[in-house]
């Protein structure tokens, strides 16, 4: 029975394969609208090795690795910065709550304005999105560091400096993982819908708005899943990071 | 632990050190006051902390007795008093400190041996000696824990036992404790207060410990602190002289039983007048 345990994960996913399956064969739905899973993740397959799927699959993790390496790396030193300081944060508060609860997509048109139309835009807004994310929970990674922690560091001596790098950075670290885990998963619906409206010809998000304006269902449904498959993919690259580095997090 | 170097120097030119200090009191601490907003826990307080004994620090809940050990220790500030170690500020002495939290003192990312070694490090001692430093102490003290091993990977009364090496592997001129076994179970408290009394055997630091046990602060003592309620005073400073290493003989011998009931009888008569 235990040993059964480790296939719960895919209960869901048998479930819906089988409920897709039956619904294609009893001709619920238009099956112009909905192939069947074999067609879809043929598509998939078809798409990935050696047909223009993989090119785009490949565009839009450039762009989201882009803009979140971007965003962290300006980010994670502001937050730090500001973080250390509370008073300093207090006042930039409302400006970083406010630009981040803006939907990034409303900044397409001025970021159009300023960049053009091409891959800086993208990047650029995703970046923009991502790294309010991260530079909120940095900051409040900083500020929050234990009292008890950083007292016993000062006793021990450690200068202003010393319990900046060797107690509130660590400190803030589970945190920043979070903020960068919100913020790759935010950098990839930015760049997703980026590549669907602003003129773009390659991307995962132009290749869904392609095989749907072609009326290419299976096509479409391969690239959605692909874009799935990315999200979670990332998600998890992330997860593992922090594992292994942060590996006193919630202990 | 600050300032290692300039203690060094004046032990050589101005000999502060010399045996004859030896049964002077290692802490003097005078005209020493202590406000919060809603009350004064300590009005020109006067009092010297004897060399090379264990002094516990006892009384009413809220009467300052952390207060008094975290300003001796600087973790907070004084109003106004002054607070010497053998004439000097606390910046020209080696002291270790073991908070309560074991928890949220230790430094998770660091494995045991680095949690031990990171005072050393602050002070600049470069990592061979550093190394060999906590060996020492490890040795000394006979500890018999996997050092390999993450904080959060052990035992409450191991994480303590680390924080007590590392306030201990500065070769501290005083240790400090804030409640340090009030966080353990009672089986782990009665180990650990096994620990702390061999570790006082083994190196005489002259050592300040609050305790909320009274019978904690009895039986690892030399001196025992009585204080009254805030504003605090010096109610009593009881002697207890059992040899050590004192035993659970030691807890039904009369001695140690009259001094707790003594002690006792002060406190509650101090936290009735409240």
């Amino acid at each position: 029975m235990k040993r059964l345990e480790i296939l719960l994960p895919f209960v869901g996913v048998a479930v819906l394969l089988a409920v897709w399956s039956l619904t294609v064969w009893a001709r619920v739905v238009d099956p112009v609208l909905l192939p069947s899973p074999i067609a879809t993740f043929k598509a998939m397959w078809v798409g990935m090795t050696s047909g223009k799927l993989g090119v785009d699959f490949i565009k839009t993790v450039e762009r989201t690795i882009y803009s979140t390496v971007i965003a962290a790396v300006i980010a994670i030193p502001l937050g730090i910065l500001l973080g250390s300081s509370e008073k300093v944060y207090r006042s930039v508060e409302f400006l970083i709550d406010f630009f981040r609860s803006t939907p990034a997509s409303a900044m397409f048109p001025l970021f159009l304005v300023l960049f053009g139309v091409g891959d800086r835009t993208k990047i650029s807004v995703a970046a923009f999105g991502a790294a309010l994310v991260i530079l909120f929970n940095v900051a409040y990674g900083v500020m929050n560091a234990r009292k008890t922690r950083i007292l016993a560091a000062k006793v021990m001596g450690a200068s202003r400096i010393r319990v900046l790098w060797d107690v509130m950075l660590l400190e803030s670290l589970p945190q920043t993982f979070v903020g960068l885990r919100n913020g790759v998963s935010l950098a990839l619906v930015i760049v997703v819908v980026a590549e669907m409206f602003i003129g773009s010809t390659d991307g995962l998000g132009q290749r869904v708005f392609e095989a749907q304006q072609l009326f290419d269902m299976p096509d479409m449904y391969a690239a959605i899943f692909a874009a799935g498959a990315l999200g979670y993919g990332l998600n998890l690259l992330f997860l593992t990071i922090e594992r292994r580095f942060v590996h006193w997090s919630g202990k | 632990m600050a300032g290692a170097q300039p203690v060094a120097k004046i032990e050589s030119a101005g000999k502060v050190h010399d045996s004859s200090q030896r049964t002077a009191p290692h802490v003097t601490i005078r005209g020493l006051t202590k406000r919060f907003s809603d009350a004064t826990i300590y009005d020109n307080f006067d009092f010297d902390i004897p060399r090379g004994k264990l002094t516990s620090v006892f009384g009413p809940n809220g009467c300052g007795k952390s207060t008094l050990i975290n300003m001796i220790a600087g973790l907070f500030p004084v109003d106004a008093g002054e607070i010497l170690f053998d004439g000097q500020p606390l910046n020209r002495i080696k002291f270790g400190y073991v908070f309560q939290n074991y928890r949220e003192a230790m430094f998770p990312w660091l494995r045991a041996f680095d949690n031990i070694a990171y005072p050393l490090k602050v002070m600049g001692v470069p990592k061979a000696v550093r190394n060999a430093r906590v060996e020492k102490i490890v040795a000394n003290l006979n500890v018999k824990i996997d050092l390999g091993l993450y904080p959060y990977q052990m035992s409450g009364g191991q994480q303590q036992l680390v924080s007590i090496m590392r306030a201990l592997v500065v070769d501290p001129e005083i240790l400090f404790l804030d409640e340090p076994f009030s966080a353990l179970d009672y089986e782990m408290t009665l180990f650990m207060r096994e620990q702390m009394q061999r570790i006082f055997v083994e190196t005489a630091t002259t050592t300040a410990l609050v305790s909320h046990d009274l019978e904690e602060a009895v039986y690892l003592s030399d001196r025992i602190l009585l204080l009254s309620r805030h504003p605090a005073r010096a109610v009593e400073f009881v002697h207890y002289d059992a040899p050590r290493p004192r035993t659970d003989k030691t807890l039904s011998e009369a001695d140690f039983i009259s001094t707790k009931a003594h002690c006792l009888e002060i406190f509650q008569r101090e936290v009735r007048k409240g």
